[in-house]
């Protein structure tokens, strides 16, 4: 029979609308409205999963998003597999499929069961006792076991298929939770026009109105007060209704985080839409209406499947017209399960209550129940339930005043619901930083004195009266002070922890935490062993640390602790609550942030043609550089020998389009470029360029590159691609704190100028068609010269350098006109085999002649002596950046490393970059390392391998044989001077 | 001897905005623009340059003749806007207003590019990005503030009273900051 728990009449359910999921293989019917749980339960399944450590079945305990039992895997179809979901908290959708956790081979026949009985030897902290010896086992044997054992769910394999997106919002007033105060708050808020969002983690709004059939509000039916007030919502344009929202993060400046499910609850994925929304919310003023959890009552036994939260009975007959069982006890020791109890007996189900409080102390319930013919016990404890899979009955005996408990008697049932009182959702309260304080009235942590612009309402705070709960938000959304006339609601608890028994506390099994599976012993075990502060017995337990965070079982640990050491609540204290609320999805943190768009790809304007003409692209920082351009058949070192010959012989052209540039402008443009580089440029003279070196105060090389002088209060400076962003923060934050007296002003243009590197002997060939306005001639503009002119009609800073050691020149134009520049270009060099080259090339090029790359041959640790530089710093200028730790006697050492060169004796061995550096191969281990090869490439212009490395003393070590690490063992190479090719360096000036 | 004038290559194709759509992202033909440094006193003191209005309050813009319009982004720095004819008189006229001053005019008209987000979710589609607040009353026509989308850096515009949003990055952010906008946008798109 499908739905065999259905009730016939009454929910929320769509009756109109059924639909299907699996759950372990077997078809579930359910209908639009029901959360798996529900679907589950209306199906008769109460065996849901394994307990984490004792592998004990498990139901479902709550209807929402505290519950610490029902976690399942959700299949949603290939990439949409998600473990640890909360089936309270799943809305049922047409065609998913549900399974449950923990468990092998099956849900039924769990061999992990076996714990259940080992559990003498695995008590709270086992595993701090037990696996110490032998010590090396941690490693190989305990801690791989350890973690096989733990841990809940299978992570799934594939990518994930949803698309997640993120969302930032401000407004005047945010309120979370949307039940009775929730949208008192709201309504009050919004009153005036202010932004409000109200966001609610169910898929409606209402709260306990939703599940209360009774009440009235204002003399209208609660249900009907609920939908006017959403309408009320609905209608104002400066409200924002966000159902199935979950705040789970509070931060500082009321920023809060919120996860929307916008798709898992409909039946088909629409590609357009995103699975979940991070929402990023800066509210003015935050209003917490989050509600209450319900207790669990601790006794033997207390977690067979069908023994649920009373209120969670409730939801589940009058909201989802499911009933949890045909006979179901009621064990409280509060007045709010009478009202469930009312509501199961009016469903038609056979109802018994026992509460632990004596007759007296039990207000007008179990008259109430009485008269509906409901057998109700006072003066009631419960020592045990019966059952294995499914509950059967409830073991009760009377207990009296003094805690003497009688003869055992076992109800029999096929459902029960407890109620050990609320603890109000502090959560998010205790995230903002606010003081929690403790109200003995209602046994609870209540919020204190708020860190931020904060407000609690309603039960959040302890406020469990509905007519109050109404004014509590009103008030807190900022209505002016109004009653609301609402039926009372049955309030009032007594606080109890473990309840009394006649068995044998340390033999039985009281679970506290439910989803650690954490006893009532385990705390005393903790207390007794000398863990005295809740955050100790927390760690040594794991109590309240399972992804529930403990919203069911922290009152109850707490309270233990107290009753255990005699004291009082306070005084034990009470632990920090952290993001998140409850789980999120790694996609909705990670957002769009995925794919292409992970981070910004940056790409030069001459990507596109390279793509074309068969590049293969490098990362440097978030820039795609060429790298290599192979012709077919051509692996990558053919190729960056094809294009350095091309280069050295005849013409090559080179995208440097990333170097970073920055327009140095004003009067004092030439000092505060004095005062940022180690050499001299008061008078470099415009038209000319001259190679930098720029330090950080600590006196290491920072960045370098050319800087020419465009005019004399004008200086292009380029940088290394990487160093651009840091180079131009660099210079702003002296200009701005060390000198502000200096007329400077910083412009980046990195990307207004393209800059497409002509090199070889041919250069000038190729480039002297295109050009207008200037003279090319080696007299006339020499090395190290800069230009302006046209180029194909557009603009030019047409710079005359070179980093090949060949006749270069370095065309900056505007972005946009690159493409058109290059290709003109390509076409007149045609004739001399013009060869588009990559920045492997380039690398082998500029080793050849021994200069350095920042980020290469050094590493934030290299002085300008130490790369042979030392000979650029201005002697005679008063100060510059990094001047003075340039004196300090490290930096002097004769031992430092410096740069030199190194020839392997095997002159085809490629050294390897990293690789270090020994006098002596047979020498002890460890052993004393001289430095590192910082560079290493076949170079067919020096007809051999060539390395640059930092040698400690290297200058001194000329000629002399060093041992290198390689794959293999070690190869001797000889130290040189660090320059391979044009030793003179005469070919730029060609 | 050059034939003709090179062709520009702009990293993203223009494409025409419907303000009328549920959401519009299209990439913005080019333009001029400049960076424009002066000292905050300087500014103040003369007011105007070249028609292009300065002493507004920092995070405003303000129109100009010819469709052209200046950003103030902070205490001594404007984002100069005209058409991509106007780019030479632009600076012809700005360095004459200026003369003698201390101040710095720089080209940047290759440098960023443009796009319009326009739309009725067209709040909401930055907002994927951008932590700003968008509403009117606190980015009222005339804003502009540099900004984040994403992991980019953006410089926002809402020129004036039409509903269309102007996000300015640097050409290599340009697809990476398209893309977010129309991966975030698809929910809306067709809507």
């Amino acid at each position: 029979m499908a739905q065999p728990c259905r009730l016939p009449a009454g929910g929320r359910i769509d009756r109109a609308k059924p639909l299907r999921l699996r759950f372990n293989g077997r078809d579930i019917e359910a209908y639009a409205g029901d959360s798996v749980a529900a679907a589950l339960l209306a199906n008769g399944v109460r065996l849901v999963g394994r307990s984490f450590k004792y592998h004990r079945p498990r139901g479902i305990l709550s209807h929402g998003s505290d519950e610490p039992n029902a976690l399942l895997q959700v299949d949603r179809g290939p990439g949409r597999i998600d473990p640890n979901n909360r089936a309270t908290v799943v809305e049922a959708a047409d065609g998913i499929a549900v399974s449950s956790q923990n468990h092998w081979p099956s849900l039924e026949h769990d061999l992990g069961a076996v714990n259940d009985l080992l559990s003498p030897v695995l008590p709270a902290g086992f595993y701090y006792k037990t696996f110490m010896w032998p010590q090396s086992f941690w490693q190989r044997v305990y801690e791989p076991k350890i973690r096989a054992a733990a841990g809940l769910g299978v992570a799934p394999h594939e990518a994930d298929a949803d698309r997640y997106v993120h969302r930032h919002a401000h407004c005047a007033v945010l309120v979370v939770g949307g039940g009775p105060a929730g949208l008192a708050a709201a309504l009050a808020a919004s009153d005036d026009g202010a932004r409000v969002i109200l966001a609610d983690e169910q898929p409606e709004f209402g709260g306990t109105l939703l599940h209360d059939l009774h009440a009235t509000i204002d003399g209208a039916p609660a249900g009907d007060w609920r939908a006017q007030a959403l309408a009320t919502l609905a209608a104002r344009a400066n409200v924002t209704l966000l159902p199935r929202t979950t705040a789970f993060g509070y931060y500082n400046h009321n920023h809060i985080a919120l996860v929307e499910r916008v798709g898992d609850h409909r039946a088909r994925q629409d590609d357009r839409r995103p699975r979940e929304r991070l929402w990023q919310v800066r509210a003015r003023q935050v209003v917490l209406a989050t509600g209450a959890h319900e207790r669990p009552l601790v006794f033997a036994d207390n977690d067979r499947p069908g023994i649920m939260l009373a209120e969670s009975v409730r939801v589940f007959i009058n909201r989802y017209a499911v009933a949890p069982g045909r006979r179901i006890v009621f064990a409280t020791s509060g007045a709010s399960a009478y009202a469930a109890a009312a509501d199961a007996k009016a469903a038609g189900l056979d109802v018994t209550l026992v509460d632990i409080r004596a007759e007296a102390e039990c207000g007008p319930g179990p008259a109430m129940l009485r008269a509906r013919g409901i057998d109700v016990l006072p003066a009631h404890t419960i020592v045990g339930s019966t059952g294995r899979k499914a509950v059967t009955g409830l073991i009760v005996a009377p207990v009296d005043a003094n805690g003497i408990v009688g003869p055992r008697r076992t109800l029999a049932c096929d459902g029960v619901g407890m109620s050990g009182g609320w603890t109000p959702a502090v959560h998010l309260f205790s995230q903002s930083r606010g003081k929690l304080r403790y109200d003995d009235a209602i046994d609870a942590f209540v919020p204190g004195t708020p860190a931020q612009a904060e407000r609690s309402a309603g039960a959040a705070r302890g406020i469990y009266d509905l007519a109050a709960c109404l004014a509590d938000g009103w008030a807190a959304g900022g209505g002016a002070a109004r009653d609301f006339a609402a039926t009372p609601s049955p309030t009032g608890f007594r606080p109890v922890r473990a309840l009394p028994t006649d068995a044998d506390a340390k033999r039985v099994k009281a679970f506290v935490d439910f989803q650690n599976d954490v006893t009532a012993k385990d705390i005393a075990l903790a207390v007794r062993e000398g863990f005295e502060s809740v955050e100790h017995v927390k760690r040594y337990t794991t109590t309240g640390m399972a992804t529930d965070q403990g919203k069911t079982s922290n009152m109850a640990a707490l309270g233990l602790v107290a009753e255990i050491l005699d004291r009082p609540v306070p005084q034990v204290g009470t632990t920090t609550f952290r993001p998140p609320y409850t789980p999120v999805t790694f996609g909705t943190i990670v957002g769009s942030a995925r794919g292409a768009l992970f981070d910004p790809i940056r790409v030069a304007p001459l990507h596109d043609w390279a793509a074309a003409h068969g590049a293969r692209f490098e990362n440097v920082g978030l820039w795609r550089r060429a790298w290599h351009f192979p012709r077919p058949g051509e692996d990558m070192h053919a190729a960056v020998r094809r294009e350095c010959r091309a280069v050295r012989e005849s013409v090559g052209i080179f995208d440097a389009s990333t170097l970073g540039k920055i327009e140095v402008v004003g009067r004092d443009a030439a000092e505060f470029l004095h005062r940022i580089y180690i050499n001299a440029w008061l008078k470099l003279e415009p038209g000319r360029c001259r190679y930098g070196v720029m330090l950080k105060e600590d006196g290491f090389i920072f960045d370098d590159g050319v800087v020419a002088r465009m005019a004399p209060d004008r200086f292009h400076v380029t940088t290394t691609t990487g160093g651009a962003a840091r180079v131009l923060a660099h210079m702003e934050d002296y200009l701005q704190t060390e000198w502000p007296d200096l007329e400077v002003f910083l412009t980046s243009v990195s990307e207004q100028w393209a800059v497409i590197a002509l090199q070889g002997p041919r250069a000038r060939d190729v480039l002297a068609p295109l050009v207008e306005g200037i003279d090319l001639a080696a007299a006339s503009f020499p090395h190290m010269a800069v230009r302006t002119g046209t180029i194909c009609g557009v603009p030019t800073r047409l710079f005359r350098v070179s980093f090949t050691g060949e006749l270069g020149y370095e065309i900056n134009v505007p972005a946009d006109y690159a493409r058109a520049v290059w290709e003109a270009l390509w076409a007149r060099g045609q004739e001399f085999g013009i060869t588009p080259y990559g920045t492997e090339a380039m690398h082998v090029l500029r080793a050849e002649r021994g200069f350095i790359i920042v980020g290469q041959e050094t590493d934030g640790t290299v002085t300008p002596d130490d790369v042979g530089l030392g000979g650029m710093i201005a002697r005679a200028k008063a100060d510059f950046v990094g001047k003075r730790s340039l004196a300090r006697p490290d930096m002097l050492k004769p031992d430092r490393k410096q740069l030199v060169g190194l020839l392997a004796d095997a002159p085809d061995l490629v050294l390897e970059e990293g690789a270090q550096i020994v006098a002596d191969p047979h020498q002890p281990i460890p052993m004393t390392m001289l430095g590192h090869v910082t560079s290493s490439y076949w170079s067919d212009a020096c007809g051999r391998a060539i390395a640059l490395a930092l040698v400690s003393g290297g200058r001194a070590r000329m000629g002399q044989t060093l041992h290198v690490t390689t794959p293999t063992g070690f190869a001797p190479a000889r130290v040189a001077a660090p320059v391979f090719f044009d030793p003179k360096g005469e070919r730029v000036h060609g | 001897m050059a034939e003709q004038a090179a062709r520009r290559t702009p990293i993203l194709a223009p494409s025409a905005a419907r303000p009328e759509a549920a959401i519009s992202i299209a990439p913005m033909v080019p333009a001029a623009r400049f960076a424009l440094r002066l000292p905050e006193a300087a500014a103040k003191a003369i007011g105007s340059a070249a028609g292009f209005r300065l002493d507004m309050a920092i995070n405003r813009s303000a129109a100009a003749r010819d469709g052209r319009l200046a950003a103030r982004l902070g205490p001594d720095e404007w984002l100069l806007h005209g058409p991509e004819t106007a780019s030479e008189a632009i600076a012809r006229d700005v360095e004459a207003a200026l003369a003698g001053r201390h101040f710095a005019l720089v080209d940047i008209g290759h440098r960023n590019v443009a796009i319009a987000v326009a739309g009725a979710h067209a709040r909401a589609v930055i907002n994927g990005g951008c932590p700003l607040d968008l509403d009117d009353d606190a980015f009222p026509p005339g804003s502009a503030t540099r900004t984040l989308l994403g992991k980019a850096e953006i410089v926002l515009l809402r020129p004036d009273e039409a509903p269309v949003f102007r996000i300015e990055c640097w050409r290599s952010f340009a697809p990476y900051v398209l893309g977010l906008l129309e991966e975030v946008g698809r929910e809306f798109a067709g809507a």
